[in-house]
């Protein structure tokens, strides 16, 4: 364990233990779980069985880690079709915890968790803190929103754990965060990329210079930023700017976090198997070859996932860390394979703006989906090209027109759109299908 | 009475208008007078146009989005209170003014103004009732400006 403690940032804590797992132990530990939770799901989720029925596999042909290859792969569609309740592999008496998120087409996907998986839970995420090198006397002030959405109670369970002072401003508000974070003397923050560059300019505008302030490290996820935007918020904040990597579907945030070294996030191996796959053929990849990223639970009770198609397109990094930790690490992601993006942490597919232009407008209008990066906020513009049945004469039926749309967008999805509207043909159209989305912010970069 | 109006949607944007123009000019069409109703973002083109069937179609065909109204054309007279007497006829009837644009007829003393009432026809009857004359389509493209 002697290069646990040469960790040179010093972010060592024994709760951080199986982040160091000398590596046979820890693929053994691994296959033992592996081999747990498939015959769990096999025995206790009938969709599983009928996949793995299905393809003549059962769950004794898992002998090593590298036979999770022979497993199906489970997609959000499987999520999805079950609704509520269908991957479930614990009685709801053993529920404790229910979160969900929104779907395309409005039906969102359910994820539980017994008291087990809490503690687990708790663990990654007091893990994710401890790697960024926050400890009990930091003051944590958690502006992921709480709620259905995994990401503020996730992150609130983490810090309690830790020992840390919570402070639960959940997202919004922006003049109160900022209030809170001077005057009670915050040193961490957690939140979306964007909306702590927002925080950093509304601060700016009312004359407070965030580097006068005790934040000294900010833990950023729920969406993809870049390395521009890192450098951005550390030399406006004065801070670390980490990121943190997480999903509903296995667990919420605490799936994988930066340590102090800044150089890919570390998965928590001991609950989350990684794979990393061809995106077409669904061959698994070689380690340091990029492609998407599949994650099997080690751990869950509730809600065991075999092989999720996380859609997130990643490598994982074969070398050993400088900061000891033997758990692997994966890069950035980069971008998604499917059509879903993330505009200020929520995850939006284009479906669900096409389910909301047709609630105000009978007849689906072609249209097109620009992300930009504002001052540091993510802006999603909607631009419908008009047709003649919604053409009126009057300036005032265009804009209330404007605003059906708009509202439309903004009860489907949660977030608001600035809703143009644009004349015929002047979408691009590549071979009779439109490209939906169209995404500056990587080279806005801010 | 009623005239047919034909309305082009147009987006703001430098060249916008002149494609529309210029796509009527090549098909021969003459515009009798046009309006431009404009925001930040987008604007209306609307005009009063003899074949506006012709209009239309070569705009449609062209890839733009038409809309035709029914508006009425008034004759009023060129002098104070020409205007307000007749929106106190439309007003006494409950009827209510969408947008009106006018173009002066240079042979006499009289302006045209075109209206796009909110109900045309009880417009129509109201002011025809008062002896507010109405130009018929016909009337208006034999004007010398036409």
């Amino acid at each position: 364990m002697s290069v646990c403690w040469n960790d040179k940032a010093g972010t060592f804590h024994p709760d951080s233990a199986a982040d160091y797992l000398p590596l046979r132990q820890l693929r053994c530990l691994q296959l033992q779980r592996l081999q747990a939770v498939v015959k769990r799901a096999y025995e206790r989720v009938e969709h599983f069985r009928q996949r793995l029925d299905s393809v003549g596999v059962k769950p004794e042909d898992i002998r090593e880690l590298e036979d999770v290859r022979f497993l199906p792969f489970t997609d959000k569609n499987d999520l999805r079709d079950t609704y509520p309740y269908g991957l479930f592999a614990s009685p709801m008496s053993d529920i404790v915890r229910l979160h969900a998120s929104s779907g395309t087409t409005g039906k969102p996907i359910v994820v539980g968790y017994t008291q087990q998986d809490m503690e687990v839970w708790k663990n990654v995420m007091k893990r994710t803190f401890l790697s960024v090198g926050l400890h009990q006397n930091d003051i944590i002030q958690n502006a992921f929103g709480y709620g259905l959405f995994t990401g503020g109670l996730g992150a609130h369970y983490g810090a309690e754990a830790l020992g840390a002072t919570v402070v639960p401003t959940s997202g919004g508000n922006t003049d109160r965060q900022i209030m809170v974070m001077r005057d009670f003397g915050v040193t961490a923050m957690c939140a979306t990329p964007s909306y702590f560059v927002h925080i950093i300019e509304t601060a700016e505008d009312m004359g407070l210079d965030l580097r006068s302030l005790p934040l000294r490290v900010g833990v950023f996820g729920a969406e993809p930023w870049t390395e521009p935007m890192r450098h951005y918020i550390e030399e406006k904040a004065g801070i670390k700017a980490y990121d943190i990597y997480g999903l509903s579907e296995i667990i919420g945030p605490g799936v994988a976090t930066e340590c102090v070294v800044q150089d890919g996030l570390h998965i928590h191996e001991d609950h989350f198997l990684a794979e990393i796959v061809d995106p077409v053929t669904g061959e698994v990849l070689p380690d340091g070859e990029e492609g998407e990223l599949v994650l099997t639970t080690l751990s869950k009770e509730a809600m065991p996932i075999i092989r999720y198609r996380t859609h997130d397109i990643t490598r994982l990094i074969p070398e050993t860390c400088p900061c000891g930790r033997t758990i692997r690490r994966m890069a950035r992601v980069s971008r998604r394979t499917d059509d879903m993006f993330i505009v200020r942490g929520v995850n939006v597919f284009p479906a669900q703006i096409e389910a909301a232009l047709l609630r105000a407008e009978r007849n689906l209008p072609h249209y097109q989906i620009i992300l930009s990066r504002k001052g540091g906020l993510d802006q999603m513009e909607v631009q419908v090209e008009v047709t003649k049945e919604m053409l009126g004469d009057t300036i005032s039926e265009l804009e209330n027109l404007q605003k059906r749309f708009a509202k439309a967008i903004e009860d489907v999805v949660g977030i608001r759109a600035v809703v143009t509207l644009v004349e015929p043909q002047s979408i691009a159209r590549s071979q009779g299908k439109a490209k939906r989305v169209i995404d500056t912010r990587k080279e806005d970069q801010l | 009475m009623k005239l047919k109006q034909v309305s082009v949607f147009l987006e703001n944007k430098t060249g916008r208008l002149s494609s529309v123009i210029r796509t009527l000019a090549d098909a021969g069409i003459n515009i009798t007078t046009l309006t431009l109703a404009d925001t930040q973002q987008f604007g209306i083109l609307r005009m009063i146009i003899n074949d506006w069937e012709k209009a239309k179609r070569v705009l449609e065909e062209a890839g733009a989005v038409v809309k035709v109204t029914d508006v009425l054309a008034l004759e009023v007279e060129d002098r104070p209170g020409g205007l307000a007497e007749i929106l106190d006829i439309v007003h006494s009837v409950g009827v209510g003014v969408e947008y009106m644009y006018a173009f002066t007829v240079k042979a006499n003393e009289h302006a045209v103004l075109i209206f796009r009432f909110d109900d045309v026809d009880k417009a129509i009857e109201a002011l025809c009732t008062n002896g507010v004359h109405l130009i018929s389509p016909a009337q208006l493209f034999q004007s010398p400006c036409s």
